[in-house]
């Protein structure tokens, strides 16, 4: 289980799969998952293990989310915003036009 | 036109945010870059945002931040957050990605303050979701006041226990602390403890830290070996043997730590003499009494240049800072002499705690079926088959295996990799020598370089 020692105050409400996910404004995405229990954010590239955050400061890449339909995203370094949508992602990225 | 000042500062943890400030007093133009959105650094994250409540479950080491980054927004000096620096030059440009676009300044002096980044911990399942650095759950409780119930803490390391003791203030202390400091390393510590007396109140503090841990009930587990995640698509328990006995704890929270090494990426990238530090265990750069490198114009300051912990780090900001100020005949060293002192007595508990907290035995030889490499998935044991095959060094094994090759872009493995290829080579780490860094320091979208400030691009084109 996961605390918040305050409480949420100026909520923000985005979306995990499809699913909603209520943050506190200023929470990184990462931050606002991890508050949740979620901690599976993607499959890896090679092996397709689970991963999730792991540094929460931007150096390992391991956070790796789809954010609003754009791949490779940092969890931790997103900031949450009302709407935004948030997809697990898994294994390599297709380049798309 | 791009942009000139006289002082780029990239990094707004205590060293940047002290040298901008000092710089910016005395009169030169500075710009400060800085990946996150607010100043701070990671050791002061959140500090203009910290509930009441929360700076005093901090405590008063953290609280110190808030001063400085006061000082820094009255400074004059040009605050840019949300930039990340991806290339810096030796003709001193700095490139960023700011908004989705990038630009560039120029300076005549780069001061470098990107700090540390945690030492890699490859051992057995540490690439599972619920396993984190340590540094990851303090981020956690600075900057969102997020505590994690049940969270076994391992590892080596001053911040293993103020984690501890913070999370216990939080009312959500840890399950368990399981130190893999060696049995006997207290006494090879000794020697140092006379000079670390020179700055005791860390230690009294230390102590301190330990026994509100363990009155507050925490498991303590010492000389443990063979630590070990379990788990298939999350951890599920802590494995190790301790005091002869194998233990097995069971939680879905487990945070690592082996200490904080230099994060070499610029420094590296602008090929600055480095050299390897034995008691730190780690690679930094070589820099003189003002934080110049072997490169014309580029100072580091901060845990960047070896580690020292906060109160050197913003020491050795305003030193650097004061530097650049008397060679633009601004300024005077009057409070040099006191600062260089400042500065040796920060100094002088580190061997004591080098030594007790030096890495485990286990992370820095992983046995070959652990991952190193997390990006590229890459064992110790493919690494060192690859020494076998000929490769004399990291960017060999990088160009064999992918090592390195992720978009971490060695951040998290290279340290490992280079003592994994110093064993299997019987090589000392500076023969062995580090990753080559090349830009962009991060991965972008192809958009926020096609996105070049208009200006910036059309003195580009015309160059």
């Amino acid at each position: 289980m996961v605390r918040r020692i305050e409480t949420i105050g100026n909520e923000v409400i985005f979306s995990f799969e499809g699913q909603p996910v209520t943050a506190r404004a200023g929470d990184s995405v990462a931050a606002a998952l991890t508050a949740v229990g979620i901690s599976h954010l993607r499959d890896s590239v090679v092996s397709g293990a689970a991963r999730g955050v792991y540094c929460m400061m931007g150096a390992c890449f391991d956070c790796l989310v789809e954010v609003n339909g754009v791949p490779n995203r940092q969890a931790c370094m997103t900031e949450v915003r009302h709407g935004l949508d948030v997809r697990r992602q898994s294994g390599g990225v297709e380049v798309r036009s | 036109m791009t942009r000139q000042f006289d002082v780029a500062v990239i990094g707004a943890g205590p060293a940047g945010l002290a040298a901008a400030t000092e710089a910016a007093q005395s009169g030169l133009s500075v710009a400060l870059l800085d990946e996150q959105q607010a100043p701070g650094g990671q050791i002061y994250r959140g500090i203009e945002t910290a509930s009441a409540a929360r700076l005093k479950l901090l405590g008063a080491d953290y609280a110190e931040g808030r001063p400085l980054v006061e000082k820094f927004r009255a400074s004059g000096a040009e605050y840019m957050p949300g930039s990340l620096v991806w290339n810096v030059t030796i003709d001193k440009v700095v490139e960023f990605s700011r908004d989705g676009a990038s630009s560039r300044i120029r300076a005549d002096a780069i001061i470098v303050a990107t700090g540390a980044l945690e030492r890699p911990c490859p051992l057995p399942g540490w690439t599972l979701p619920g396993v984190t650095t340590a540094g990851a759950l303090q981020i956690l409780l600075k900057a969102s006041g997020i505590v994690q119930e049940d969270a076994v803490l391992t590892g080596s390391g001053p911040l293993l226990w103020l984690l501890a003791s913070q999370m216990v203030d939080a009312g959500v202390p840890p399950r368990a602390i399981v130190e893999t400091v060696p049995n006997g390393r207290l006494l090879q510590a000794l020697p140092h403890l006379p000079k670390a007396l020179w700055q005791r109140s860390y230690l009294f503090k230390g102590l301190s830290m330990v026994r509100k841990v363990r009155r507050a009930g925490v498991l303590i587990y010492r000389n443990a070996t063979g630590v070990a995640v379990e788990g298939a698509t999350f951890a599920t328990a802590l494995n190790f043997t301790a005091g002869g006995k194998p233990h097995r704890i069971e939680t879905r929270t487990i945070a690592l730590h082996q200490g904080v090494v230099p994060n070499q990426q610029v420094t590296r990238l602008l090929r600055c003499d480095h050299v390897w530090d034995s008691s730190q265990h780690c690679f930094r750069p070589v820099i003189d009494a003002y934080g110049a490198t072997s490169a014309d114009g580029v100072y580091v300051a901060g845990d960047g240049a070896g580690i020292g912990g906060a109160k050197a780090a913003a020491i050795q900001g305003q030193i650097v800072a004061i530097g650049l100020a008397l060679r633009a005949g601004r300024g005077n060293g009057e409070r040099l002499a006191h600062l260089h002192s400042a500065l040796a007595k920060e100094a002088s508990v580190r061997p004591f705690l080098e030594t007790l907290y030096a890495p485990a035995p286990q992370i820095l030889s992983p046995a070959d079926d652990t991952l190193v490499c997390r990006c590229e998935e890459i064992t110790a044991g493919s690494i060192r088959e690859a020494v076998r095959l000929g490769a004399p060094g990291p960017n060999q094994v990088k160009s064999f295996l992918r090592a390195g090759m992720g978009p971490c872009q060695g951040r998290v493995c290279g340290l490992a990799v280079s003592a994994i290829i110093g064993e299997e080579r019987g090589e000392t780490p500076d023969d062995v020598g580090y990753y080559r860094i090349r830009p962009p320091l991060k991965p972008l979208l192809l958009s926020e370089i096609a996105n070049f400030a208009t200006s910036d691009a059309q003195e580009h084109a015309t160059e």
